[in-house]
C-alpha cells in the first residue's frame, strides 16, 4: 500500500451505478466530498447509501463509472489496497482478538513492527479513551467500548478517508448521542476526510458539513444541514428531513421575488425560491413553525384540535383542517387546547416551503 | 507491478526452462549431464510442439515491466492461450505420438510422442492459470482481487480436470468401438445388455437385470433406514429416555468403521459358521446355509450401517420444529395424537423424502457390504469392479455400468436437491427459547422405543464383535482365543539390523496413514475455500460452481475408481499405480463435506468481519488466515477428521487404485475376506477403529478450541449483530 505523508483525501463519484442483475441500487450518481470534510448519506433503507459507502471502500464494484480517492481513479482498485478505512454497523470486532490486537490488526498486516504498532495502538486507544483496556477481549466490552475499539481500529491506520456505516444504530439514546459528539469531534480535529450513512436525520443534521439524502439509487438532494433543513427540494427530502406536514397548495401570484401561497382557507406571502415553477405546489410546514390562536386572521387555517397531548418540555396536536391534517409541536405553551375545541393556526414563514407536486418536475 | 504478477512469471519461465518437463514414468533420456529434460530443452531436442509456451510466457513481461495499463489483457491471452495450447498438445500427442491418425495426415509424423505430464509442466500450467485469473482481476474481475479469482480458478480447473476429464473419459469408453460395431452402437449394445436391465425373475425363472437388483435393494434399503432414523430421532429428542449419549455414540461409528466390517461381523453371527447357525443347528436341527449371503445380507448390512445416517438427518430436522408450533397446537385444544399427525408430521415430511434418498443413493454407491455379503446377487456397484478386475476384463462394460449407476445416483441427488430445496418447512430461527417439544403419544413412544432400541443393541453388539472377534482361533469351529492374528498382521521383530516390521499389514498400514495424512488437509483447506467462496464472495456461474463441486459427492466411488484408471492411465496426465492418484481421489471424493462443513460454519460469521479486514488493509490471504481460520476451528476439525477417516474407511475407488506399492488396509482386508481368512480381516479392522478414535482425539487437540470469550459467568453476550443495511 502506498501511502502518501498528506492526507489529501477527497473523494469524487463520477456518474457510478452498481446493478445486481436487473436491479439498480445506485443509478449514476455523481457527488465530491471535499477533503476535511464530513458528508453525510442520508435516506431509507433501501435507497443505495450503504451500497454507495461499500463502493468507496472498495467492498462493492462499480458496475459504470468511475470512483476517483485523493484526486486518483481508484475504480478498479480491491479494498485492500485502498487507503480508507470503515467503521462498521456491527463494529466487527475480531472476537478472537484482545483489544489491542484488533487496533494493531491493520498496522500488522501492513508490515509495520510489533513495538511500533503496539505504541500506535495504543495512542489511538488513549484517543478514544480506552486505555487500558488493551487485554479485554470484545466480548468484554459495553456496546459503546466496543464501538470506540472500532473507531481506533479505524483511526490508528491515518487513512485518507474514513467511513461510517451507520454507527450508532446499535446503541440506546443517550450514548448514541455522546458518541456521536465524540466521533464528530475526532474528525475535525483531526481533519479527517469522513463519509458518514445514517438513516436517523437528526443524527445526520449534527455530524455533518454536508448531507446527501438518497432516495431510489439517486441522489434526491446535497447541501448544508441548514441547506436541507430549510430549503428542501422535494417532497420525500421535506418529509424525510422532518416536515411531517405537507399540503397541498396552489400559487397565485408571482411578484418581485415573493410568491402568494393558497392552501385551505389560508394564504401566505412567501419569498420566491427556484425549486418550484408550478402553480400546483406541496406546502412543507415543520411542526413546530404552527401555533394555535384564537383570532381569525388571513394568514390563518381555521382548524379543529383532535388530539392534545402533554409531553413535559412540550405539547403535541394533531390538528383537523380543510387542507389536511397537521401535527404541531409547541414548546411555547404549558396548557393544552382542549381536543374538540376550534382555533387558527398560524404559521412562521422561515418554517414553511413550497415543494413540487409529487410527480411533477421543479 | 504486483508481487504475485512477477512471482508467477518466474515460477513459469523456471518451470519451463529448468524443471523437469515429464512424469516420474518418463521414457525419455535425460539430456544434460544427466538432469532430465525441461519444457524448453525437449522443446529444443524432439518435442517443437512445447517452444510456443515460451512465447505466451514472454507475452506479459514487457507489460508487467513496464506497468503497463495493459498488463490485465496480456496476463489474459498469455494465460488462456498457453494453457489452450498445452491442453491441445498434451491430448494430441501421447505415448505413440499422435493420438489420432488424422493429426499425422494433416502435419505430418513426428519423431517421437511424449510420456504424462511431471513437475514442469503441471507448474507451468499453473503459472498459465494464474496468469488468467491475475489478468481478470486485473480487469476488475471480483473486485479486482487476486486470491479470489486465482482461488476460483485453481477450483475449477482442478476439479475440471480430476471430476469432469474422468467422468467424460468413462463416457467415451463406452463408446469404443467393439468388434464390428461402431461407436454409438457400441455404447447402446452395451447400455442395452439384457444382464443390465432383464426383467426376468418377474416374467420367468432366469436372472433380473442388476439395475433392479440396485433400485430394490436401494429403496428398500432407504426406506428402512428412514423408518429407524426416524425412531431415533424421536427417541433422541421427544422421550426422556436416559442414555441419549449412547444414541449419540451410534451416530459416530459409522463414520469411523470401514464399510465392509459390519458385513464381517454379520458373518460372524448369521455365516455358514456363525454363533446364531450354529446354536439353531444344534438345539433345533436347522441345516446351515449361506442364507445370509444376497439380499438379505446385503440389506442388514447396509441398514446398519446407514441408519445412524438417516439419524443425523432427521435429528435436524425433528429438532428444526419449533417447538411452539406445537404448543400452539396444543393450546388450540388439540391432543397429543392429533398435534403429532396434524403437524409435527406434516412438517416432517420432506425431511423423510430428504433422508430416504440418502439411504438410496448411499445403497446405491455401496460397495463394500455387496462385495462381502452379496453372494450371487449382483449390483451395479460390483459388477463394474468384476467388469474391470475379474477375468473380464472389459473396461466399455465398465464404463457402461458406470453410466447407469452414474445417471441412478446423481438423478436420485437431483430429486433429492430439488426437494430439500423447495419442500422443507423447518426453520431455524435465532430466537432463544422455542418452548420445550412436545412428548410423544404414549403408544408411539412405545412403538419407537420397540423399534429404536433393539436395534440399538443389535449394532453395539456386532461392534463388540468385531473387536472380540479378532482374538479368536477360528470362529465358530474354534473359538480358543488367540493373539495369532495381530502377530501375523502387525508382528514386530528386533535382530542385529534393528527393528524389523515383520507384519504383513504395516505396509498397507502404512501407506494408508501416509495417504490419509496428506489427504486430509488438502481436502479441509480445499473444502474451506470453496465454502469461503460460496458464502463471502458472489460471482457470475456461482450456482454452477457450487453444483460442481457438489456433484462429486453423488458420484459413486466405483465409478470414479474406474473413471480414474480410464482416464490417468495415459498422457497427458498418467497417475495410475502412484500414491498421488489416491490421494487426488479422496481429495475430490471428501470435499463436499468439507464444504458443507464450511459453509455452515461461515454463515455463522459476520460478513463485516472479513469486509473489515479487508478495508483494514489486510489481503484477502491474510484475512482468512488471521480471522476467518482462527473462529472456523470447530469447521476446521470436522473437515479435517471426516477427510481423514473417510481416507482411511473408504475401499470403493480405492480397491480399483490400489498398486502393489501403493496398497490401501481396506483392499487389504477385502483381500484377506475373500481368501476367508476372517481372523485377520477382523483384527485389522478393529486396530482401524481405534486407530481413528485416536486419530480424532489428536486432531481435535492439534487444532484447538477458538477463543472468542474468557469462561467468565460475568462476560456480558455481546455478540456482534448482524447487518441488515
Amino acid at each position: 500500500m502506498t501511502r502518501t505523508d498528506q492526507k489529501i483525501g477527497g473523494v469524487e463519484f463520477r456518474s457510478v451505478s452498481r446493478r445486481y442483475g436487473k436491479v439498480t441500487a445506485v443509478d449514476a450518481i455523481s457527488f465530491k466530498v471535499e477533503p476535511g470534510t464530513l458528508v453525510t448519506l442520508l435516506g431509507p433503507s433501501g435507497c443505495g447509501k450503504t451500497t454507495t459507502l461499500r463502493m468507496i471502500a472498495g467492498l462493492e464494484a462499480a458496475s459504470e463509472g468511475q470512483i476517483l480517492i485523493g484526486g486518483r481513479d481508484v475504480t478498479l482498485l480491491p479494498a485492500t489496497d485502498r487507503d480508507v478505512t470503515m467503521v462498521f454497523q456491527s463494529y466487527a470486532l475480531f472476537p478472537h482478538m484482545n483489544v489491542l490486537d484488533n487496533v494493531a490488526f491493520g498496522l500488522e498486516v501492513s508490515g509495520v513492527p510489533k513495538v511500533q504498532r503496539e505504541e500506535q495502538a495504543m495512542a489511538g486507544l488513549a484517543m478514544v479513551g480506552l486505555a487500558g483496556f488493551e487485554t479485554r477481549l470484545p466480548s468484554e466490552l459495553s456496546g459503546g467500548q466496543q464501538q470506540r475499539v472500532a473507531v481506533a481500529r479505524a483511526l490508528v491506520l491515518e487513512p485518507e478517508v474514513l467511513l461510517f456505516d451507520e454507527p450508532l444504530s446499535n446503541l440506546d439514546a443517550k450514548l448514541r448521542r455522546k458518541m456521536r459528539d465524540d466521533i464528530r469531534e475526532l474528525q475535525s480535529k483531526l481533519g479527517l476526510t469522513s463519509v458518514y450513512v445514517t438513516h436517523d436525520q437528526e443524527e445526520a443534521l449534527a455530524v455533518s458539513d454536508r448531507i446527501i439524502v438518497m432516495n431510489r439509487a439517486v441522489i434526491a438532494q446535497e447541501g448544508t444541514p441548514a441547506d436541507l433543513y430549510r430549503r428542501p427540494v422535494s417532497r420525500f427530502v421535506a418529509d424525510f428531513m422532518g416536515i411531517s406536514n405537507l399540503l397541498d397548495g396552489t400559487v397565485t401570484r408571482r411578484a418581485e421575488g415573493r410568491v402568494t401561497a393558497h392552501f385551505g382557507e389560508a394564504v401566505l406571502d412567501l419569498p420566491e425560491t427556484a425549486i418550484t415553477r408550478a402553480d400546483e405546489i406541496t406546502v412543507a410546514i415543520r411542526p413546530q413553525a404552527i401555533r394555535l390562536a384564537t383570532e381569525p386572521g388571513p394568514d390563518r387555517l381555521p382548524v379543529t384540535v383532535r388530539k392534545a397531548t402533554y409531553l413535559g418540555s412540550h405539547l403535541e396536536y394533531v390538528l383537523d383542517s380543510s387542507a389536511g391534517e397537521l401535527f404541531v409541536v409547541d414548546p411555547t405553551s404549558e396548557t393544552p387546547v382542549p381536543p374538540g375545541s376550534s382555533a387558527w393556526a398560524t404559521f412562521r414563514h422561515e418554517g414553511v416551503a413550497l415543494v413540487p407536486r409529487d410527480g411533477q418536475v421543479a | 507491478m504486483f508481487r504475485s504478477h512477477l512471482l508467477w512469471l518466474i515460477v513459469g519461465w523456471i518451470a519451463w526452462t529448468i524443471a523437469p518437463w515429464y512424469g516420474f514414468a518418463s521414457s525419455r533420456q535425460p539430456i544434460l549431464g544427466g538432469w532430465p529434460a525441461s519444457g524448453l530443452l525437449a522443446g529444443l531436442d524432439d518435442a517443437p510442439w512445447l517452444l510456443p509456451l515460451g512465447l505466451f510466457l514472454a507475452l506479459p513481461v514487457p507489460f508487467v515491466a513496464t506497468r503497463s495499463r495493459l498488463v490485465g489483457p496480456a496476463l489474459v491471452v498469455a494465460g488462456a492461450g498457453g494453457l489452450g495450447w498445452m491442453m491441445l498438445q498434451g491430448v494430441a500427442i501421447i505415448h505413440k505420438g499422435w493420438a489420432w491418425p488424422f493429426l499425422a495426415d494433416l502435419f505430418g509424423p513426428i519423431a517421437a510422442g511424449q510420456p504424462g505430464m511431471g513437475f514442469g509442466a503441471m507448474a507451468t500450467a499453473l503459472a498459465f492459470l494464474f496468469f488468467l485469473t491475475m489478468g481478470l482481476a486485473a480487469r476488475g474481475a471480483m473486485k479486482g482481487d487476486r486470491f479470489t479469482t486465482g482461488a476460483i480458478g485453481l477450483l475449477v480447473a482442478s476439479i475440471s480436470l480430476f471430476v469432469f476429464w474422468p467422468v467424460s473419459t468413462v463416457f467415451s469408453q463406452a463408446m469404443l468401438p467393439d468388434a464390428d460395431m461402431s461407436g454409438p452402437a457400441a455404447l447402446i449394445h452395451r447400455l442395452t445388455a439384457k444382464d443390465i436391465w432383464s426383467l426376468g425373475c418377474v416374467t420367468g425363472t432366469t436372472r433380473c437385470g442388476v439395475v433392479w437388483n440396485s433400485v430394490v435393494l436401494g429403496t428398500l434399503c432407504g426406506v428402512i433406514t428412514t423408518v429407524l432414523g426416524l425412531a431415533f430421532a424421536l427417541v433422541a429428542t421427544r422421550t426422556t429416555f436416559p442414555y441419549q449419549r449412547l444414541l449419540r455414540l451410534l451416530s459416530v461409528l459409522p463414520i469411523i468403521t470401514p464399510p465392509f466390517v459390519i458385513g464381517l461381523a454379520v458373518i460372524l453371527l448369521f455365516g455358514r459358521n456363525g454363533t446364531v447357525t450354529l446354536f439353531l443347528a444344534e438345539n433345533f436341527g436347522l441345516t446351515a446355509t449361506r442364507w445370509i449371503y444376497g439380499l438379505p445380507g446385503i440389506l442388514l448390512t447396509q441398514t446398519l450401517a446407514f441408519t445412524p445416517i438417516a439419524f443425523l438427518v432427521l435429528i435436524g430436522v425433528v429438532q428444526g420444529i419449533a417447538p411452539s408450533m406445537e404448543e400452539a397446537a396444543q393450546t388450540l385444544r388439540a391432543g397429543r395424537w392429533q398435534t403429532f399427525r396434524r403437524v409435527t408430521w406434516p412438517l416432517m415430511r420432506p425431511g423423510l423424502a430428504n433422508a430416504f434418498l440418502v439411504g438410496f443413493i448411499e445403497s446405491l454407491a455401496d460397495f463394500g457390504n455387496p462385495l462381502v455379503m452379496g453372494g450371487g446377487y449382483e449390483v451395479l456397484s460390483t459388477k463394474i469392479f468384476y467388469a474391470v478386475v475379474g477375468a473380464q476384463n472389459d473396461p466399455g462394460r465398465a464404463a457402461a455400468l458406470g453410466i447407469v449407476l452414474l445417471a441412478l445416483c446423481i438423478g436420485a441427488f437431483l430429486v433429492q436437491r430439488r426437494w430439500v430445496g423447495t419442500g422443507s418447512y423447518t426453520t431455524v430461527g435465532g430466537k432463544g427459547f422455542a418452548g420445550t417439544p412436545a412428548e410423544l403419544p404414549r403408544w408411539l413412544k412405545n412403538a419407537v422405543y420397540a423399534t429404536a432400541l433393539p436395534w440399538a443393541a443389535f449394532t453395539f453388539l456386532l461392534y463388540g464383535l468385531i473387536l472380540y472377534g479378532g482374538f479368536v482361533e477360528n470362529w465358530g469351529r474354534n473359538n480358543t482365543f488367540t493373539l495369532r492374528h495381530y502377530v501375523t498382521a502387525f508382528g514386530l521383530d528386533w535382530n542385529q539390523y534393528g527393528l524389523l516390521w515383520t507384519g504383513r499389514a504395516w505396509n498397507s498400514l502404512f501407506t494408508t496413514l501416509e495417504v490419509s495424512a496428506v489427504s486430509a488437509p488438502l481436502t479441509a483447506a480445499m473444502g474451506l475455500i470453496t465454502a469461503y467462496l460460496l458464502v463471502r464472495q458472489r460471482f457470475t456461474g456461482q450456482a454452477t460452481f457450487e453444483f460442481m463441486t457438489m456433484l462429486s459427492f453423488a458420484i459413486p466411488g466405483t465409478v470414479i475408481g474406474v473413471a480414474y484408471i480410464l482416464a490417468f492411465n495415459q498422457p497427458p496426465v498418467e497417475l495410475t499405480g502412484t500414491a498421488a492418484i489416491l490421494v487426488v481421489c479422496f481429495v475430490f471424493r471428501n470435499m463436499p463435506v468439507a464444504i458443507r462443513a464450511g459453509v455452515a460454519a461461515m454463515s455463522q460469521l459476520d460478513k463485516n468481519l472479513d469486509e473489515c479486514a479487508l478495508t483494514l488493509g489486510a489481503n484477502s490471504a491474510q484475512t482468512i488466515r488471521r480471522v476467518i481460520m482462527p473462529l472456523l476451528r470447530p469447521a476446521i476439525v470436522a473437515a479435517l477428521v471426516y477427510s481423514f477417516v473417510r481416507a482411511i474407511t473408504s475401499v470403493s475407488a480405492v480397491i480399483f487404485l490400489v498398486s502393489a506399492r501403493h496398497d490401501m488396509a481396506t483392499s487389504y482386508i477385502v483381500g484377506r475376506v475373500e481368501i476367508g481368512d476372517f481372523g485377520l480381516a477382523i483384527a485389522y479392522s478393529s486396530v482401524l477403529v481405534v486407530l481413528m478414535g485416536l486419530a480424532i482425539i489428536f486432531i481435535q487437540w492439534i487444532v484447538g478450541e477458538r477463543r472468542i470469550a474468557r469462561p467468565t459467568p460475568h462476560a456480558p453476550a455481546a455478540r456482534p449483530q448482524e447487518v441488515a443495511a
